[in-house]
């Protein structure tokens, strides 16, 4: 891959200060130029189209494919099917590890969810392999498709999320609302929703004999390396994967799922490198979704307004072959200072492809039932929807005891209360018009998203000339990685940003683990950090060993790196370029390489976890139940901000989909069928530009000592929740209507 | 893709020539064609290109005072030419809030005018449809269906016209000029879709080979100008189509309305002209029960065809928010969220 031309020269010199400076994104010139290479914008020479036929029923088999029909086609050179297809080195329905996603790769004629794959189609056009996949015209044996929350029996999982407890307590549940003086019950229901990352799932794929060269978006390359490695049993230095930029993935490119293994197949059978690209309605399937939830929250409360017992049920889905449950009760764990707390879950089997973390799984779903309740109890009470949280706040985490590692949630209680003018606001539903006569109603909810770190490693280099490196097989899914990362870089060697050549992106740097869980600024960036200690402290050795520097001897006192000079730390006048320390010592370059990785011990000594306060304004129309947000304010504690702008950015997407979430997401799916009848951008429904308000985010102080060295908590998923049920809590009190199953529709607050 | 011919004629005649093939279809701006035969849903033998028609792009006003829109005019020209939206202002936000600017750039007015329906349905192959696949079935009846229609619907198909456009067209008695195998004909846009009765796959009172040219607003039409606007009910902003929509233009006189005109969208299969609710409204004072008794006639015949016996109480009060904006007067200019129930807001983006 040609080297990035990232954006150097920055606005302002910065000296060893990259971090917390606001830059624009580095590879935005190259977006916007159209010279980012996503990809599917890759064609090595010789290349071939594969196109997927997909199921139309959700359960049953395939008894034909008419083969020989599609093969007649002028340009079609290869049907890949259950018959006919390059053998993998294992089942791929073996879980060789907690991150496998059972996948349809041809391995039978049975369809367990509609838009399976069944047939591929390899053709030297894409629209001969598109009419190819048509012509398969397959013929099936039905079965009655599982669908919905009540498809079947349910069942207790063993862990939902990624290896959570299905049940946590605390305290006693029954004897706290046997105390209680007020107590409500609600059930709260979220659809399906699916990813719909901009960019779809899409691969490039070229076998050279053992070597297997791919481009293809994700999340997680050495994830995605083991996999491919393990199924086609080569060797994962045989294996190098580029995925320079992704079109947003959202968790849906996070674990190897079964399309991109169709594509390696494809090119294996045809011997010529070929491209897959997944339809937009294909991405309703084969790739993830978040599952459908429907939650019972019972929350008691005693005379004054304080929780005596918050009980979170929640049940979803699983597809009918693998395991994956939102853990959607689990919000309920950290936020509200009840002495007694029951989480659990439950589940039924539905003939849907596997469902999977999609940004903030759990914490959505789970957040907007539990804001929900919340100012469902803080109305039964007669209280404030902020004065009854306030007085619920946990000074510790409710679930586990522990203290927290840095909680600035009453800062962004304060300040985001401020800024939206929430004092004004009347306790009763239904009190406020503008000037059109629209009702107005102001509801407010609390985020929250817990500090995750997972294991990275980094190379660093410093050269003689002055300038230094950076490699780590690192994620930009827009998000910023290219920028937010060299900007840690950048500080981590002591260089100004652009002096810094900064690699990201392929398989073959070192590790950056998976960029998930919001945890991949943290995660990458103390890998970065430690890195740049590392080959810091070489130079340094250099120096202080050598008596012609005139840092000799200063091993004791320490050297600081700043803006590409090694200087005494206690002695500012005695200092060394790294190019002099280099150069005298007749080498080329000093690396050094470093990991990020949890700490066990704060992790057993603290809960982590980000916060914030979502304030939200919406008008309603009195008679027609239109609904509109006008005005949205975010209070975000979120420890270190490395770069303003970025996070100000990951926020706001995390509150219109907040929004979407309450308003507008919905996967229609036809009870009978099983089919997903909006399968397509015009249908599924997110909010346009015209629906999203002004937004206002502040980000809060907040110094971490624990998390990690950097202090990062990560700002990706957080927006989402607080937001939607703020947004819910808004309507109810424009209408006084509550409306609980959600996206919220027209039809429901037509009073 | 299926493979076709490709043609692109130049003139009218050789347009309707070209069509006489069986498995020909006219390609407009192709918004509503192309995702029909990505889908699979159309898999037309030959596409005639009329983009490049000699003469069909123009808006002329004719001597009788009627304004004539040619068929490849696009959605946003003609809802971005001044005098039009100054003549027509219902008409233009209808415009203005269907699709999305890059759709509307694109769309020309017969396309528009003959775009297919949404029913999720018709558009999914493996579900049977009627309008698709004559006497297949209808999975919409027992399916998802909110959406669908609450008039004019038929045991064997409950599908809606999403046209904004035709609202206020067939409000104006707008007149749709046909260039067919034997020569020119005009009939009136109400005429031009049909209801579903036993043979929905039958859309419209076009026959193989007919090629809309022009849309025709007789002079009457501009006489609404003062008090006329289109409101439109959906579930987002814009890029949305109409959970339930009308079009309400009235010629006030001394304080009475000399005449309204009145129609419904997203209701039935066709642009739904409400002429009983007009006939109460005539010579009386534009007052809040005038409206809502208009809104009764004008939902009298509507029944739920599923789960959206919502839309019937949401169609009257659409009808009476409608014309109670039409009485105040159409805004100087065409609001910046048109036809939204929000477009007084204040500030608002352009949609
Ligand atoms: C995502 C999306 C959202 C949309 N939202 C809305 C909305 O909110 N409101 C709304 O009103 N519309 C909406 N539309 C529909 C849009 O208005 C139509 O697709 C467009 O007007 C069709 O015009 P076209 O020129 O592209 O027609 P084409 O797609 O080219 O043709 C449509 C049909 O008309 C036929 N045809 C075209 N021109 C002629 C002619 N001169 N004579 C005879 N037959 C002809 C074609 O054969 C075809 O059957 C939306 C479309 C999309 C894709
Ligand atoms: S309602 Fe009409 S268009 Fe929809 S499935 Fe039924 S027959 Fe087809």
């Amino acid at each position: 891959m040609p080297e990035l031309n990232l954006t150097s020269a920055p606005a302002h010199l910065r000296h060893g200060s990259s971090i917390g400076q606001p830059l624009t994104r580095r590879d935005g010139v190259l977006k916007v130029k159209g010279q980012a290479t996503y990809a599917a914008d890759n064609h090595p020479p010789g290349m071939l189209f594969a196109v997927m036929a997909v199921s139309s029923i959700a359960h049953g088999r395939v008894t034909s494919l008419d083969v020989a029909a599609a093969k007649r086609h002028p340009g079609v050179i290869e049907i890949m099917t259950p018959d006919h297809k390059p053998q993998l080195a294992i089942d791929p329905e073996i879980k060789t590890n907690p991150f496998v996603f059972r996948m349809e790769v041809l391995q039978s004629n049975e369809v367990r969810y509609a838009n399976q794959p069944i047939a591929v189609v390899i053709a030297e056009t894409l629209e001969a392999a598109t009419e190819g996949a048509a012509l398969l015209a397959p013929r099936y044996e039905m079965l009655p498709a599982l669908v919905g929350l009540d498809a079947g029996e349910s069942f207790v999982p063993p862990v939902v999320g990624v290896g959570n407890p299905t049940e946590n307590h605390r305290g006693d549940i029954e004897a706290g609302l046997a105390a209680a003086d007020k107590r409500i019950e609600a059930v709260y229901e979220t659809p399906p929703q699916y990813h719909n990352a901009m960019e779809p799932h899409a691969i490039v794929a070229h076998w050279d004999g053992d070597n297997l060269s791919v481009d293809m978006p994700t999340q997680g390359l050495m994830l995605s390396l083991g996999r491919i490695a393990e199924l086609f049993g080569i060797a994962p230095d045989k294996i190098h994967i580029r995925s320079p930029f992704l079109g947003g993935g959202f968790g849906s490119k996070g674990l190897m799922a079964g399309p991109p293994v169709l594509g390696l197949m494809a090119a294996k059978l045809v011997g010529r490198p070929v491209k897959l690209v997944l339809r937009r309605e294909q991405m309703y399937g084969p790739v993830g979704h978040r599952a459908p939830t429907r939650q019972r929250l019972r929350i008691g409360a005693d005379g004054e307004g304080r929780l005596t017992a918050l009980d979170h049920h929640a049940r979803t889905v699983s597809s009918t072959f693998d395991d994956f449950y939102e853990p959607a009760a689990d919000a309920s764990h950290t936020l509200y200072a009840a002495p007694a707390i029951r989480t659990s879950h439950d589940a039924v089997r539905v003939n849907t492809g596997t469902p999977l973390f999609m940004r903030a799984p759990g914490e959505a779903t789970g957040s907007i039932a539990l804001e929900s309740a919340i100012d469902e109890m803080a109305w039964a009470c007669g209280i404030d929807p902020l004065a009854f949280r306030l007085k619920n706040y946990a000074e510790v985490e409710p679930i586990t005891g522990k203290p927290f590692s840095s909680k600035a949630l009453r800062a962004c209680y304060d300040q985001g209360a401020a800024r939206f003018g929430w004092s004004r606001r009347p306790l009763q539903p239904r009190q406020m018009r503008d000037d059109a006569g629209f009702l107005v109603g102001w509801g407010m909810g609390t985020a929250t998203f817990p500090a995750l770190m997972f294991q990275a490693e980094a190379r660093a280099a410093i050269r003689r000339d002055g300038t230094g490196a950076m490699e780590i097989g690192a994620h930009d899914m827009g998000q910023g990685a290219w920028t937010a990362l060299a900007q840690i870089a950048a500080d981590a060697v002591g260089l100004d940003i652009d002096r810094v050549t900064f690699k990201a992106g392929t398989s073959d740097l070192p590790d950056a683990g998976i960029a998930g869980g919001s945890a991949h600024t943290a995660t990458a960036g103390a890998a970065i950090h430690s890195a740049g200690a590392a080959v810091i402290a070489k130079l340094a050795d250099l120096a202080t060993h050598d008596e012609r520097s005139p840092l000799f001897g200063a091993g004791n006192a320490g050297v600081i790196a700043r803006d590409g000079r090694l200087i005494r730390r206690d002695d500012e006048s005695r200092s060394e370029s790294y190019t002099e320390i280099l150069a005298r010592a007749g080498v080329a370059e000093v690396e050094a390489r470093g990991t990020g990785a949890p700490n066990p011990t704060a992790m057993e000594e603290y809960a982590m976890h980000a916060h914030g306060a979502v304030f939200a304004e919406v008008k309603v129309d009195p008679e027609l139940g239109q609904v509109r947000v006008t005005r949205m304010v975010g209070a975000f504690a979120a420890g270190r901000i490395v770069n303003p702008h970025l996070v100000k950015s990951q926020l706001f997407g995390g509150m219109i989909w907040g929004m979407s979430f309450a308003l507008h997401e919905e996967a229609i799916t036809d009870r009978r069928s099983g089919r997903i009848m909006n399968a397509n951008l015009g249908e599924y429904h997110i909010p346009v530009n015209a629906d999203v308000p002004p937004l206002d985010v502040v980000t809060v102080e907040e110094h971490d000592p624990h998390v990690n060295a950097l202090g990062i908590k990560g700002v990706g998923e957080i927006g989402i929740t607080g937001s939607a049920g703020a947004v819910a809590n808004a309507v109810w009190h424009a209408t006084g209507v509550r409306v609980r199953r959600f996206p919220i529709r027209i039809e429901e607050l037509l009073t | 893709m299926k493979q076709f011919d490709y043609v692109r004629p130049a003139t009218v005649a050789e347009a309707v020539a070209a069509a006489a093939q069986p498995g020909a279809t006219y390609l407009a701006a192709g918004t509503n064609l192309l995702d029909l035969m990505k889908g699979g849903v159309s898999r037309p033998d030959r596409l005639v290109d009329v983009t490049h028609l000699e003469g069909l792009d123009r808006i002329e006003r004719l001597a009788d005072g009627s304004l004539r829109i040619g068929a490849l005019v696009s959605n946003a020209d003609l809802a971005h030419d001044a005098g039009f939206a100054k003549s027509y202002p219902a008409v233009a936000e209808a415009l203005l809030s269907g699709a999305s600017a890059q759709l509307r750039n694109a769309a020309t007015v017969g396309g528009n005018l003959l775009q297919r329906t949404r029913c999720a349905y018709f558009y999914d192959t493996a579900s049977r449809c009627n309008k698709r696949e004559a006497g297949s079935g209808c999975d919409a009846r027992d399916g998802e269906n909110r959406t669908h229609a609450v008039l004019g619907w038929s045991k064997s198909c409950i599908a809606t016209n999403p046209s904004d456009f035709c609202v206020p067209l067939v409000a104006l008695d707008a007149i749709v000029e046909i260039e067919g195998k034997s020569g020119r004909r005009e009939i009136t846009l109400d005429e031009l879709h049909r209801l579903p009765g036993n043979t929905p796959e039958r859309e419209s009172a076009l026959e193989p080979c007919d090629l809309i040219v022009a849309v025709r607003l007789p002079p009457a039409a501009r006489g609404f100008a003062a008090h006329a606007r289109y409101l439109k009910v959906r579930e987002r902003t814009s890029y949305a189509f109409a959970i339930v929509s009308a079009a309400a233009a009235l010629r006030i006189e001394n304080g009475k309305i000399a005449e309204a005109r009145l129609a419904l969208g997203g209701v039935a299969a066709k642009p739904w002209r409400a002429r009983a609710a007009e006939d109460v409204l005539k010579g009386v004072a534009p007052t809040a029960d005038a409206f809502r008794e208009a809104a009764w006639r004008a939902l009298t015949d509507a029944k739920p065809s599923g789960d959206n016996a919502y839309k019937i109480e949401l169609a009257r009060r659409i009808v009476v928010r409608a014309l109670t904006l039409a009485a105040a007067g159409t805004p100087a200019r065409i609001p910046a969220l048109p036809a939204s129930p929000f477009a007084s807001t204040s500030g608002a983006i352009h949609a």
